[in-house]
């Protein structure tokens, strides 16, 4: 039924716009898009992880612990207001650990350990240690934190550029649209201002375009999110270890799901709106 | 209903963004049409009647003066206000412009769904107008598969189909034998005595000695207007309007004293054996 078909489409707008160039480049767009989000997603959790984690402990080591000058350094440190807990390390333990590699003699001095945690990554450990230094002479301070910090701003920059890609992805999407649009817009030229001389608003004929291109623009991105849910699967997996994840999830809950199943959705918007805009502003051009 | 007032049209020249002018097409055009009248538009090739009439269908809008259509001031109206009074107003071209992948049905029906007619009640009227100009066995045909007078009826029920006001031809018969532009000169005169006011340009002469009607004569854009009776100052009296000219030639083609007395006076029109 030829005729019931088109009669809803008197720009022709199905054989204008038809094949698969468009969808096909929407949906190499939408992978890309699929793997920023993704690499996103697990910048942030890296960064997260890393800051919250390792990023916040530091250790002191104090020579000569008796038990006084280990009391004496964890007053110290309780005062301080940047320091969240500080805990000694247990000598029964701490001997435990180092046996295998010092035996058990027991002439062998070994420092007191205090562990920190402090309220606010940023404090220089520095400064905690020349206080420390007054109390308790010889105390030091480890700040194993600063590495990790570094990989943490790595993280976050990493991130940052994920969603500049994303940004990217879209102007690209949008531009795509535009060119498509004003090959439709070439084709249709003598329906368009047939349609314009019967006394069509701009609105309805932008509409129509807007609606087909939105279509194929969210067909391509349901397409390409569909291809990069199983490649994304695979990096997960292979990522899972620094996430401190591995083995115990599966893989497909990592996905960025909401980021992928928008795809379409915003694929959808980015081409109507671009095909609104510029067919509006060829329109301008017919009285 | 249509007034044009010391119109002055030019066509950008030079390309399109260089913003220099080509020559006035029309300079100083002023008459008026009343409502419900039949009038040729002549004119030798050249003469500025497409201009004229793509200025009254609202496809161009005057450099200088003002267009009055429907009540529209075309020269300030905004676009958005043109497009409502592009669909009262019905336009038939030469060369047809008809939606080449879009059935006669689907074709004729564009103007009625532009409008936002629902589906079922349309069908009705696109099948009656279309028995009208004689196509009701070809409503499923595209137009690559009609002869070139079947095109220029569909052409017609499309101009016709959403009860015009204005009813605009350019050239109408250009592409018909001498048969099917009679035909077709009826089915336009038969609108006209429906309601609609009618604008005819042509250059074929037995058409207009057939059909004598007042008429707008043109010459190098410029309206041949021997006594003014047109001129917006002048008065619109029916008597005046239908003046004869004093002098003789392609403009004095018969001046019907009174339209509608003449309507009556051509008893074949009412039933006119071509309309079938």
């Amino acid at each position: 039924m030829a005729r019931h078909r088109y009669s809803r489409d008197p720009l022709g707008l199905r054989r204008a716009l038809s094949g698969w160039l468009l969808p096909g480049l929407v949906a190499a767009m939408a992978l890309l898009a699929a793997l920023a989000l993704a690499g996103a997603q697990g910048a942030a959790a890296l960064a997260e992880r890393w800051q919250r984690g390792a990023a916040a402990a530091v250790t002191v080591q104090i020579p000569d612990a008796g038990a006084a000058r280990i009391e004496r350094a964890l007053a110290a440190l309780r005062a301080m207001p940047e320091v969240a807990e500080a805990q000694a390390m247990d000598p029964q333990r701490l001997a435990a650990l180092l046996r295998p590699w010092l035996g058990t003699a027991p002439s062998l001095p070994v420092p007191g350990v205090v562990e920190l945690r402090l309220r606010d990554a940023r404090v220089d450990p520095v400064l905690i240690g020349d206080r420390l230094a007054e109390a308790v002479p010889g105390a030091l301070v480890e700040a194993h934190g600063l590495w990790v910090q570094r990989l943490a701003a790595l993280a976050r920059s990493l991130q940052a550029l994920a969603l500049a890609v994303l940004a990217l992805v879209g102007l690209v999407a949008a531009a795509v649209v535009a060119v498509a649009t004003r090959a439709g817009l070439a084709a249709r030229r003598d329906a368009i201002e047939v349609l314009h001389g019967l006394g069509a608003q701009d609105g309805d004929i932008a509409g129509r375009f807007a609606r087909r291109l939105g279509l194929l623009a969210a067909i391509g991105a349901l397409l390409g999110a569909a291809a990069a849910v199983p490649a994304l699967a695979l990096l997960i997996d292979l990522a899972g270890p620094w996430l401190g994840t591995a083995g115990a999830m599966d893989s497909l809950a990592g996905l960025p799901w909401p980021g992928l199943l928008a795809l379409p959705p915003v694929a959808f918007l980015v081409g109507w709106a671009t095909a609104q805009a510029t067919v509006r502003r060829w329109l301008r051009r017919l009285p | 209903m249509v007034r044009f007032e010391a119109v002055g049209l030019r066509y950008p020249g030079g390309g399109p963004h260089t913003g220099s002018w080509g020559p006035e097409a029309l300079a100083d055009v002023t008459f008026a049409l009343p409502p419900g009248s039949f009038t040729w538009l002549l004119g030798p090739s050249g003469a500025g009647k497409s201009s004229v009439l793509r200025l009254m269908h609202l496809a161009l809008r005057p450099t200088r003066g003002e267009v009055h259509v429907l009540g529209l001031r075309s020269s300030r109206a905004s676009r958005a206000a043109l497009a409502p009074v592009r669909q009262r107003i019905g336009v038939v071209f030469q060369d047809f412009r008809l939606l080449p992948y879009l059935s006669a049905f689907d074709n004729v029906a564009l103007p009625l769904r532009l409008a936002g007619r629902p589906e079922a009640s349309l069908r009705a009227d696109v099948n009656e107008i279309l028995r009208w100009v004689g196509l009701d066995g070809k409503a499923a045909s595209l137009p690559p598969e009609l002869s070139g007078g079947e095109q220029q009826r569909v052409a017609i029920a499309r101009a016709v189909v959403h009860r015009p006001a204005l009813l605009v031809a350019d050239e109408p018969t250009g592409n018909l034998d001498n048969r099917q532009a009679r035909r077709l000169l009826a089915l336009l005169r038969e609108m006209n005595r429906l309601g609609a006011t009618v604008v005819v340009a042509t250059h074929d002469e037995d058409l207009v000695a057939r059909f004598p009607a007042p008429a707008l004569v043109l010459r190098d854009g410029r309206l041949h207007d021997l006594d003014g009776a047109r001129g917006i100052g002048a008065d619109l009296a029916p008597e005046r309007f239908a003046a004869p000219p004093p002098a003789a030639g392609f403009s004095g083609v018969g001046y019907p004293r009174d339209e509608p007395a003449e309507d009556e006076k051509l008893p074949p029109r009412r039933r006119d054996p071509e309309l079938g």
